[in-house]
C-alpha cells in the first residue's frame, strides 16, 4: 500500500474490468493523490 | 400474457473502405500521426469478402453454425476457415461492400449519397439478385452522377468519399452549410446505421413468418443520434428505416442505453405487447461505423487481420401470445439502479443474482446466460480478454458466494451455462442479443428452458453521469398452456357451459 501515498496518480479503469471508480477508490485509501479517473470501453 | 418472440435476424454488411476512411481508430491516428506506420500497414491487412464470408464466428452470427460448434474450433478464429460457409443463413445474410453502397443510397431520402454512374450501373444488378430486397427498394435506386461531380464534393464541400477496391466511387454530402449535426460525417453515419436496420427488419419479417402489415411499432436501440442543432437527438431512425423496409402501418421510436439499449428496448417492447397497446413490435438495431477498425492498432501489430471489418444489424420480433413461441417473462428483470454502484459484483449482482432471488430461483436455474457476447478472436489480442467468459466466471463466483454452486464446478459452470462469443465490436449489437435467435430455436426443440439475456451499458462515456448501467430478462419456454389449466376454465368450457345454460333457458321457457 505504501507505494501509492503521496503519489499523484492516472486511472484508466475497463469497463469489462475493473471500472475507473472502483479504482479510485482503492487508491484514495493507499494515501495517492487520484488526478484524472476515467473508465474506458474498447468493444 | 407474456408475448413472445416470433423470430429474430441478424445481418452484417462488409465495409472494408469504411475501416479506413470512418473507423474513428483510423480518423483520429489521421489527426494526430498521418504519416504514422499504422495507417500504412492497415490496407494490407483487411480481409476479403470471401475471407469475411468464411470467417467461423461472422458464419454463426448469421446462423449457419451454433456458438457449441464454435467453442470446438481451436483457438484463434481468424486463421481457420468454416467448411461449406455461405453469404446467406437461416438468420440473415453477410452482404458485400459495392451491394451495401447501393442499399445505403435507396435509404437516402436527401439527395445525400451520391453514387457514381458506373458503379452503380455495374452493381445495381447484384443488389437485384439478393431475394430479400425487394422491388420496392430497387425502385429507389438513382442512375449516378459523374465522377468529376464526386471529387468536387469531396474536395471543396466537405463530402465524406465512399470507397470500394481502393477506388473513389460516391460521396455522402453534408446535409448543412453550418450545422455540425447534419455534418456530412453524422449524415454518412446515420445512413449506415439505417441501411443495416432496414436490412434486419427485411429479414426478421421474414423469418417470423409474418407479413410487413402486421407490424405495429418499431424500437430502434443503436447508438447513433439523428437530429439537427435544435434537437440533436431528436430521432427517429425506427420509422426512418420502417418507411424503407415497407413497413406501412408501423409506427415507432428510438430508446437508447449505451450498448444496454437492445435490452431496455426488447423490456420495453414486450411490455408495449403484454399491456395489450400493440400487438407486434420489433426491436431493431443498426451498425456503427465509428467502431470499425476499433482495435485495429492491436490487430495490426500482431500481424493478423483487422477483424472489425463488419457493420453489424439485429432485430427481433415480439407478439402476442401464440401459445408456442417462447417468451419474455416480464416478472424476472435484473435492475442496475443509480444506487448500485459500479463494482463488478454489484453489476453482476442486481442484473443476475438479485431478480432470479426475487423470483424464488437461483443462478442453476437459468440454462443459457447471454452477456456481453463479443468475439474473443477480436478482443484478446486488444488485450480486453474473453469478455463473455469473465461474464461467466463472474457470475460463477457470485453463485458460489451465495452458496448455490460448489467452489469446485466455477471451471465447468461457463461450458453448461455459457456461449462462446462470436459477435463483431459493434457496442450494442453485441450486448446479449446474438443469442436470442439460437434461444428462441434451443427452447423450441426442448433443448434449454430458461435463457437470460443480459445488457451492459457504459453511461459515463456520455460524460453526464459516472454511473454504469445494465438490464437483464429471461426467456422462458411458452407458458400459455399451463396459465390456462391454473385458471381452471378455457374459454371453450365457458362457450359450453353458457351455451348448454341457453339451452335449459329456452327448453324451461318453451316448457310455460
Amino acid at each position: 500500500m505504501a507505494i501509492l501515498k503521496g503519489k499523484k496518480v492516472v486511472i484508466i479503469g475497463d469497463r469489462d474490468g475493473v471500472p475507473g471508480e472502483a479504482i479510485k477508490a482503492c487508491v484514495d485509501t493507499a494515501g495517492g493523490e487520484t488526478v484524472f479517473a476515467s473508465t474506458e470501453c474498447f468493444v | 400474457m407474456n408475448s413472445v418472440i416470433k423470430g429474430a435476424s441478424y445481418i452484417l454488411a462488409h465495409t472494408p473502405e469504411m475501416v479506413i476512411h470512418n473507423g474513428t481508430t483510423q480518423t483520429t491516428e489521421r489527426i494526430v500521426n498521418p504519416d504514422g506506420d499504422y495507417l500504412k500497414a492497415l490496407p494490407s491487412h483487411l480481409r476479403s469478402y470471401e475471407d469475411c464470408v468464411n470467417y467461423w464466428p461472422n458464419q454463426v452470427y448469421i446462423g449457419n453454425a451454433t456458438p457449441d460448434e464454435l467453442a470446438e474450433v481451436a483457438f484463434p478464429y481468424y486463421d481457420k476457415t468454416k467448411e461449406g460457409a455461405s453469404r446467406y443463413g437461416k438468420f440473415g445474410e453477410i452482404m458485400p461492400e459495392e451491394e451495401f453502397l447501393i442499399l445505403a443510397q435507396c435509404c437516402d431520402v436527401f439527395e445525400v449519397l451520391l453514387l457514381e454512374k458506373g458503379f452503380v450501373a455495374a452493381n445495381k444488378e447484384k443488389l437485384a439478385a439478393d431475394p430479400i430486397i425487394t422491388e420496392d427498394i430497387l425502385a429507389r435506386v438513382q442512375e449516378g452522377v459523374e465522377l468529376s461531380e464526386i471529387e468536387h464534393f469531396v474536395n471543396d464541400e466537405h463530402a465524406e468519399g465512399l470507397y470500394h477496391a481502393g477506388q473513389l466511387v460516391g460521396c455522402v454530402k453534408r446535409a448543412h452549410d453550418i450545422d455540425v449535426n447534419l455534418s456530412a460525417e453524422v449524415m454518412h453515419e446515420n445512413i449506415m446505421t439505417k441501411a443495416t436496420s432496414v436490412l434486419a427488419l427485411l429479414y426478421a419479417v421474414k423469418n417470423a413468418g409474418i407479413s410487413k402489415d402486421d407490424v405495429e411499432y418499431v424500437i430502434d436501440c443503436c447508438e447513433e443520434a439523428c437530429g439537427d442543432m435544435n434537437q440533436r437527438g431528436g430521432g427517429n431512425f425506427a420509422k426512418a428505416a420502417a418507411e424503407i423496409a415497407g413497413l406501412k402501418n408501423a409506427t415507432g421510436s428510438d430508446a437508447r442505453g449505451f450498448c444496454a439499449g437492445p435490452s431496455h428496448a426488447l423490456v420495453e417492447a414486450a411490455s408495449l405487447v403484454k399491456a395489450g397497446a400493440f400487438k407486434c413490435v420489433l426491436v431493431t438495431g443498426g451498425g456503427c461505423t465509428a467502431k470499425l477498425g476499433m482495435n485495429g492498432k492491436n490487430h495490426v501489430e500482431a500481424g493478423m487481420p483487422a477483424l472489425e471489418d463488419c457493420l453489424g444489424g439485429f432485430c427481433v420480433v415480439l407478439m402476442e401470445n401464440d401459445g408456442v413461441s417462447p417468451e419474455i417473462n416480464l416478472d424476472i428483470l435484473g435492475r442496475h439502479t443509480v444506487g448500485t454502484g459500479a463494482a463488478p459484483q454489484n453489476v453482476i449482482g442486481s442484473l443476475v443474482a438479485d431478480p432470479l432471488e426475487r423470483a424464488g430461483l437461483t443462478i442453476n436455474d437459468i440454462d443459457k446466460y447471454s452477456p456481453e457476447m463479443q468475439n474473443p478472436d477480436i478482443t484478446k489480442p486488444a488485450g480486453a480478454g474473453d469478455v463473455p467468459m469473465a461474464n461467466y466466471k463472474m457470475i460463477a463466483a457470485l453463485a458460489v458466494k451465495k452458496g448455490w454452486l460448489d467452489r469446485k464446478a466455477i471451471p465447468t459452470f461457463a461450458k453448461e451455462h455459457g456461449l462462446t462469443g462470436f459477435a463483431p465490436t459493434q457496442g450494442h449489437i453485441p450486448s446479449g442479443v446474438p443469442y436470442i435467435g439460437f434461444a428462441r430455436e434451443d427452447i423450441l426443440a426442448g433443448k434449454i428452458k430458461k435463457a437470460m439475456i443480459i445488457g451492459k451499458g457504459s453511461l459515463f462515456l456520455g460524460r453526464m453521469t459516472n454511473l454504469f448501467d445494465g438490464i437483464s430478462f429471461v426467456i422462458q419456454a411458452n407458458t400459455a398452456a399451463e396459465a390456462q389449466k391454473e385458471a381452471g376454465v378455457s374459454e371453450e368450457e365457458v362457450k359450453g357451459l353458457i351455451a348448454k345454460a341457453m339451452k335449459e333457458f329456452a327448453a324451461s321457457l318453451l316448457a310455460e
